[in-house]
């Protein structure tokens, strides 16, 4: 877990390297000046024209709807072109972007939420935009590695939650660890939400006074340390059940790019290096283990489906960072008997110098994984 | 050994962090200056002035820096243990090691810097020594006695005779994991937040092919190597290494501390032997002592630090009017057939211990010809009857083949071990 951290979002926008220019909210009513009238409402988004000349586009936003909204230009693959948020009811914005030939997607988002109204439209004349088929492959690939993490375990988190609501311990502690490997996996992204991962995966010293205190660290708490399940931890596994079903449902239209995906492998080592190789994530369970192996199969994940890429800019990188995956994953094996399974070693049963040994090659994996985002970008 | 090598070494053209910030190349000759009476700079040897803390100190020449140098005030010491298997991968990190160590003893950034780079990568240098001025930063690297270990890098028969295991001393209650190390760094230079960033970007450089096996800080120095000016005290109070050989005195340098080419490894010739050792002293109970027993078991006195029977610091000692047990008559050349060591340890606070004491105590480096005839014999008969015993504890220990120069900018730290 991490607290509010703005993670695979950011750097988004640089990433469209285009210069943007966003007005300051717009008297004039934009008519006849050659822009692009779009009119948000609170459940329309009406674009003047589907086809727009190349080069410097403007977008003259009327806001005629009830709620805040935000107005997005969009590539194909859902990374922003430009963007304009907070245009009040009943107010007027500009936005200006350089735009090259292409398909887009312009999003109106009312209450500043959601996938929002998306009209598609065609931008023509000059060159096509430089589109980059590996990269869209790799964001493409990789969204649907997050989407069927989110999908293979709801029913493990089902199994762990139903144990909890029935009191049996023993079932609850056997589910626990498992129930947690697909949310391991893909942390970054679902800590982009801000919101589920408090709810989740909090741990105690996380919270902030009067914060109600919910998510797989309470029960592991109430199974390892109380050794009981109350009335009240049977009631949030129900809750830990729907939270991560808000996950499955939204995780697929995260933002995902190419540099996020790099970095978002780099944060999967940080988890490591912060939180696992220290015992303390997993501080009732001792199951560190179990979560260190997730996070590693996850960044490795997103190196694999970037490495194309990055191999042809720094092959020296890729070949250091292929060195560093497989001694972390010959390490972590001798954590357990059966290579296919998460029995893993109790974190408190692992020594000081074996943490070590396992602190050293989370260094020399992830110092390397950090230049990765700056190889996909070159 | 022979001087080859001095002339025409150089210490890059590249703007330091002195220069960027405006103090120029004059500032050096004018603290140099300023500092008055101090011995003058023989062609980059280490005899600079101590008094110009913010100048840079050569880092080419026939011997490493940081061994004959005017003692810096600060410390921070690291010891690493190589983890790749593989040759050509350590010579390589050693090769990256030097370059980045002729950028930050300069006062440069390592690699492309600390800013200005690609947004999506993060920055070569970690930034915190960006303004400050090169603070006498010197590096020096050693190699322990693990490195040549058969079946690891085909260095077995290199290693020097006098690179010997340290035996068990009496008393001795030595922290695996504060002791010994495959390859170790000194860094030394008047700004600590300076030596710090120099080892933090070494031991970042080498990530994936070597892991820091332990560190210590130092913020004083316990023994200087400029006679001339005032002697430091450590934590007991007591001045020390009153007698320590001059970072001028060539001669005692020649024939106490770097090794000679008739010493048996060639490779060696113009580097020393290092030994280190993490001595917690007993600070509470010190506190307790007596002002005479102190004074009876150093053998000074504690003001002026005169032997006992003496009036001045640096008037001979008669060792037969201290007492048998005392910590400098044991320690004395005389007492130990002639042995002496360069030293240039410092003092070392690690907060507390738990139990509400200071750990703190005494970070003991001391470079030397042979560790047979220097730290050995003169421990053994310390641990077996130094008074001192009763308030000091050695808890960590490390010996380490220190190389000789790198002495140009093709030239890197180890080339002679691994050539």
């Amino acid at each position: 877990m991490r607290a509010l951290r703005p993670s695979v979002v950011t750097a988004v926008a640089a990433v469209a390297a285009l210069t943007v220019v966003t007005g300051c909210a717009e008297k004039s009513d934009g008519k006849g000046d050659g822009a692009v009238q779009v009119v948000a409402g609170d459940s329309s988004c009406e674009v003047s024209s589907k086809r727009i000349p190349a080069g410097h586009v403007e977008l003259a936003v009327e806001n005629k709807g009830s709620k805040v909204t935000e107005v997005y230009v969009l590539f194909p693959d859902g990374r922003i072109v430009t963007e304009r948020e907070n245009i009040g009811p009943g107010t007027k914005a500009r936005v200006t972007a350089e735009i090259k030939a292409g398909t887009y997607e312009i999003a109106c988002k009312p209450g500043m939420k959601g996938k929002g109204i998306r009209q598609t439209v065609e931008v023509t004349g000059g060159k096509a935009a430089a589109r980059s088929p590996e990269m869209d492959k790799a964001v493409a690939d990789y969204r649907t590695y997050v989407q069927a993490q989110a999908d293979e375990t709801l029913p493990k988190v089902k199994v762990f939650t139903d144990a909890v609501t029935a009191g049996d311990i023993e079932a609850a502690k056997k589910a626990y660890a498992v129930s947690r490997i697909g949310w391991e996996r893909t942390e970054p992204v679902a800590e982009s939400f801000g919101d589920i991962d408090p709810k989740v995966d909090f741990r105690e010293d996380g919270l902030e006074d009067g914060q109600e205190w919910t998510g797989w660290h309470r029960l592991e708490k109430a199974l390892w340390q109380d050794g009981k399940l109350g009335a009240e931890e049977k009631a949030l596994a129900p809750r830990l059940y729907k939270d991560l079903e808000d996950w499955q449902k939204r995780v697929g239209r995260a933002e995902i790019t190419p540099t996020s995906m790099a970095n978002g492998a780099k944060e999967l080592l940080d988890e490591v290096a912060t939180g696992k190789v220290t015992g303390e994530e997993e501080r009732y369970s001792h199951t560190d283990l179990v979560d260190f192996k997730a996070n590693v199969e996850g960044a490795e994940r997103s190196y694999e489906l970037l490495k194309p890429i990055a191999s042809k800019n720094d092959a020296a990188l890729t070949a250091s960072l292929d060195k560093q995956f497989a001694a972390l994953d010959t390490l972590l094996d001798k954590y357990r008997a059966d290579k296919t399974s998460y029995d893993f070693t109790p974190y408190d049963k692992v020594g000081a110098a074996d943490r070590k040994e396992l602190s050293d090659a989370v260094n020399a994996l992830a110092e390397p994984l950090s230049k990765l985002a700056a190889a996909v970008t070159k | 050994m022979t001087e080859t090598g001095i002339e025409g070494e150089g210490t890059g053209g590249a703007p330091s962090r002195r220069a960027l910030l405006g103090w120029g190349g004059a500032g050096l000759a004018l603290g140099a200056a300023a500092a008055g009476g101090v011995a003058a700079v023989r062609s980059g040897e280490d005899a600079e002035p101590a008094a110009d803390s913010g100048a840079a100190v050569p880092f080419h020449g026939a011997h490493q820096a940081g061994i004959a140098t005017a003692v810096q005030d600060r410390l921070h010491f690291a010891s690493f243990d190589v983890t790749t298997k593989d040759r050509a991968e350590l010579i390589a990190l050693l090769k990256e090691w030097t370059r980045a160590a002729e950028r930050m003893t300069a006062g440069r950034t390592v690699g492309e810097g600390a800013y200005g780079g690609v947004a999506e990568a993060p920055p070569d240098d970690t930034g915190e020594a960006l303004g400050l001025r090169p603070s006498r930063l010197t590096l020096t690297i050693g190699f322990g006695p693990s490195l040549f270990a058969e079946d690891r890098f085909g260095l077995a028969d290199r290693r020097p005779e006098a690179l010997v295991d340290l035996p068990k001393f009496p008393g001795d209650n030595l922290d695996a994991t504060r002791s010994g190390g495959d390859l170790c760094v000194q860094a030394c230079a008047d700004d600590p937040q300076v030596a710090v960033h120099a080892i933090r970007n070494l031991a970042r450089i080498g990530m994936g092919r070597i892991a820091v096996r332990w560190s210590q800080l130092g913020f004083g120095k316990t023994s200087s190597t400029t006679p001339h000016s005032q002697t430091p005290r450590n934590m007991m109070g007591f001045k020390d290494g009153t007698r320590n050989i001059s970072g001028t005195d060539e001669s005692a340098l020649r024939k106490h501390v770097w090794a000679g080419a008739t010493d048996g490894t060639g490779w060696m010739t113009g580097g020393s032997y290092l030994v280190a050792r993490r001595i917690r002293m007993h600070i509470e109970t010190w506190d307790r002592a007596p002002l005479q027993e102190q004074e009876d078991i150093f053998g000074r006195d504690k003001g002026e630090g005169a032997p006992v029977g003496k009036a001045k610091e640096r008037d001979e000692p008669f060792l037969k009017a201290m007492l048998p047990t005392a910590h400098v008559r044991l320690a004395h050349p005389d007492s130990n057939n002639g042995a002496r060591m360069l030293r240039r340890g410092y003092s070392f606070t690690d907060g507390t211990d738990g139990l509400g004491r200071l750990d703190a105590g005494l970070f003991f480096l001391a470079y030397q010809r042979d560790v047979r005839t220097g730290f050995i014999p003169v421990q053994r008969g310390l641990a077996a009857s130094d008074a001192l015993n009763e308030y000091i504890q050695h808890v960590g220990s490390a010996v380490f083949a220190v190389p000789p120069g790198v002495r140009d900018t093709d030239d890197w730290w180890g080339r002679a071990l691994f050539s």
